[in-house]
């Protein structure tokens, strides 16, 4: 009979339930509640967070070997339950002035987040895209949520038919998978193909469609088209969620499929995920110089943030794996500082995200200014800050398992993208002040940029610690 | 033996041809009353081998609310289907070249293609340990014990859905005129009724 051991699915089972009860209670007292339901979403993370921490972080495998639990889950778990906070944190007093405050919107983040939870511990192709879906499904909702906006319409529709796109391929890969190795389980998988001398192509041709799918979700070229569009197009919020937590999902994923099931064959997918990282570098390097609207830049860099995360994976070591979640956990950072600058940008009421609306600000908000300019010179990597040690451990990585040109190429990019990070500093500290920004910026923005830049500078102290946490979960993928 | 042959051909061939309908009549309603016949003959087709939940499911799902939401549609739309036939046969031979080469593609690749030497083993079947129960039976104790997890999380994406469809849809009008049966309740006639005497001759 299978285990029934419910324990590893807490946090989630707890999340699920506050999700349906606090929509209750929304419809019940209508949209003035949604203040209080978005506080009480922010504490069912937390709550969510510490029945993580009070849970034992070996591997467990339950519910019929569908889900499993172990430190890297654990560990990121905590990264996206902390994005969605920091997501549901900034986008208060934003969503107030868009007359967007419905009481949907905290409740479609945490049910996002449950998804996300789901993909990390998925154990199985099934719940890979049962989780998968769940967190699409509210992604594609929250980014059409301001109805009154074409763009945001356009960017809902856009998203949602290349998401149902890809998960047709991830699933006609899936399809292939179970009918040359005949299971779904990731354990089942492995054993399997560890036993080939060669591989089976019908699973070789079910891998590059499984691929081809996550690669959407991650926005690596060239399945990248949507990125730019969606990350204009939705309401500036849901922007800031899109671009800080829904990757360290698909990333999570992604690594627990290749290193778990797929294990034996590397030599296959390696080609893939190099490709996918080179072209996700250079798109993401070349494609962002042109840009002049702050969203639209975001998006790019997220494409070749997406590409260095990728090097980790293609060194296909513990050491590349731990370095992916320390890229992730620092680039979650960076771009929590930098949407809760973007989402507060506003001239007389009027909401402005191009880069020219930042000219001068250094004058009229310093404070703002010089946590852009320490975001902007993280991101692109200049020591001491944390961003640096974020690219420097995955060039390691790269360079321990010989692959010089991928590492040379993302130092070359990074100098590229340097250009345009540099270029807003530039722009907030030698242009003519335009106008100044409203000066007013709420209580938990304050605190969101406090923790990002204190993280960011302080990080050089205290590497070790994170260091060696970021190692040892990824240290649990490889028994 | 024989019967149950005959019940197959009986059934198979009112399927396909029912199914040939479905694509051929030009009344959009007919279509959709022989979908319900081939609908009702594949359930049949399931009966012979075994199959009784799934046959049961076919006939309530996909007649019962499918086949009729079609149905709903069809009558609803006024669309005119011979329009939009127009001119779509002018694609039939690149669609045929198309389907061929596709065809010897997939020929070319299946006919190399090797399965995985563990594949059978892996592949027991799951309701082997249920032999001896009826198939309602078995299937519940795949879906509510071995697969719980996905069937929950399932629920969960369509409770997303549900919510994704308010959210996106539904709008607060102001000025349409809704039924408060509260508001008719505390109605006082003293309020709203005036009875004035008006003589005989003369306007209110």
């Amino acid at each position: 009979m299978i285990d029934f051991n419910l324990i590893p699915v807490l946090p989630e089972m707890f999340l699920a339930m506050a999700a349906m009860g606090l929509l209750v209670v929304g419809v019940a007292h209508g949209n003035s509640s949604t203040n209080v339901i978005s506080w009480a979403c922010v504490s069912a993370l937390v709550i969510a967070a510490c029945l993580l921490f009070g849970m034992s972080w070996e591997r467990q495998v339950v519910l019929n070997g569908m889900f499993v639990f172990d430190n890297f889950a654990g560990y990121m778990k905590l990264l996206v339950i902390l994005g969605l906070i920091t997501a549901l944190a900034i986008s208060g007093r934003y969503l107030e002035i868009l007359r967007m405050n419905r009481f949907e919107y905290p409740v479609l983040i945490v049910l996002a987040g449950i998804g996300m939870m789901l993909m990390i511990s998925s154990n199985n192709l099934l719940s890979l895209y049962m989780g998968l879906e769940l967190q699409s499904l509210s992604l594609y909702v929250l980014a059409a949520f301001n109805r009154n906006s074409l763009r945001a319409a356009e960017a809902g529709i856009k998203y949602f038919i290349l998401g149902a796109l890809s998960s047709g391929m991830l699933l006609f890969g899936t399809s292939l998978i179970y009918g040359y190795t005949g299971s779904i389980d990731y354990g089942v998988i492995g054993a399997t193909l560890s036993g080939l001398t060669a591989l089976p192509f019908g699973v070789i041709f079910g891998l590059v469609f499984i691929l081809a799918g996550l690669a959407f979700k991650v926005s690596a070229v060239p399945f990248h088209m949507w990125t730019p569009d969606v990350y204009q197009g939705a309401p500036t919020s849901v922007t800031a969620l899109f671009a800080i937590v829904p990757k360290v999902a698909a990333i999570a994923l992604l690594m627990r499929l290749l290193f778990e099931p797929f294990a034996a064959a590397q030599g296959q997918w390696v080609q893939i995920v190099y490709f996918l990282s080179l072209a996700s570098m250079v798109v993401g390097a070349f494609g962002a110089i042109a840009q002049t609207n702050l969203k639209r830049l975001f998006a790019y860099s997220s494409i070749g943030n997406m590409g260095y995360a990728l090097i980790g994976i293609v060194a296909g070591t513990p050491e590349g794996a731990g370095a992916v979640i320390l890229y992730m956990l620092i680039y979650m950072v960076m771009t929590a500082g930098v949407f809760a600058i973007i989402i507060g940008m506003r001239h007389d009421g009027i909401r402005a995200n191009h880069i020219s609306d930042l000219s001068g600000i250094s004058a009229t908000n310093p404070v703002l200014a010089y946590a852009m300019a320490i975001f902007m010179f993280s991101m692109s990597g200049i020591p001491p800050l944390a961003g640096f040690f974020g690219k420097l451990f995955i060039f390691q990585a790269a360079v321990a398992e010989q692959y010089y040109i991928l590492a040379t190429l993302g130092i070359l990019t990074s100098v590229v993208a340097a250009f345009y990070y540099l270029k807003i500093v530039k722009v907030m500290f030698f242009d003519e002040s335009v106008e100044p920004f409203e000066k007013d910026i709420p209580f938990a923005r304050r605190v969101v940029l406090f923790v990002a830049v204190v993280f960011l500078l302080a990080f050089i102290f205290r590497p070790e610690a994170i260091v060696g946490s970021a190692q040892s979960a990824a240290a649990s993928l490889f028994i | 033996m024989i019967v149950q042959a005959f019940a197959f051909y009986l059934f198979a061939g009112i399927l396909t041809l029912s199914a040939l309908m479905v694509i051929t009549a030009r009344n959009p309603v007919h279509s959709v009353l022989f979908l319900v016949l081939a609908f009702f003959n594949a359930a049949g087709l399931f009966v012979l081998l075994g199959a009784e939940f799934v046959a049961m499911i076919l006939v309530i799902v996909y007649v019962g609310a499918v086949a009729v939401l079609f149905l709903f549609v069809v009558m609803m739309l006024d669309i005119s289907f011979a329009d939009l036939r127009r001119g779509a046969m002018q694609y039939v031979p690149i669609g045929l070249i198309i389907g061929a080469v596709l065809l010897t593609e997939l020929v070319m690749i299946y006919g190399t293609w090797s399965f995985a030497p563990d594949k059978s083993k892996n592949l027991a079947a799951p309701v082997a340990a249920f032999v001896g129960d009826t198939n309602t039976e078995a299937l519940g104790q795949v879906l509510y014990t071995n697969y719980i997890f996905a069937f929950q999380t399932a629920g969960l994406i369509l409770f997303v859905a549900m919510i994704g469809a308010i959210v996106l849809t539904h709008r607060t009008r102001p000025g349409v005129r809704k039924q408060s049966v509260s508001d008719q309740q505390a109605r006082n006639p003293a309020d709203v009724l005036e009875i004035r005497k008006i003589s005989s001759g003369t306007g209110a």
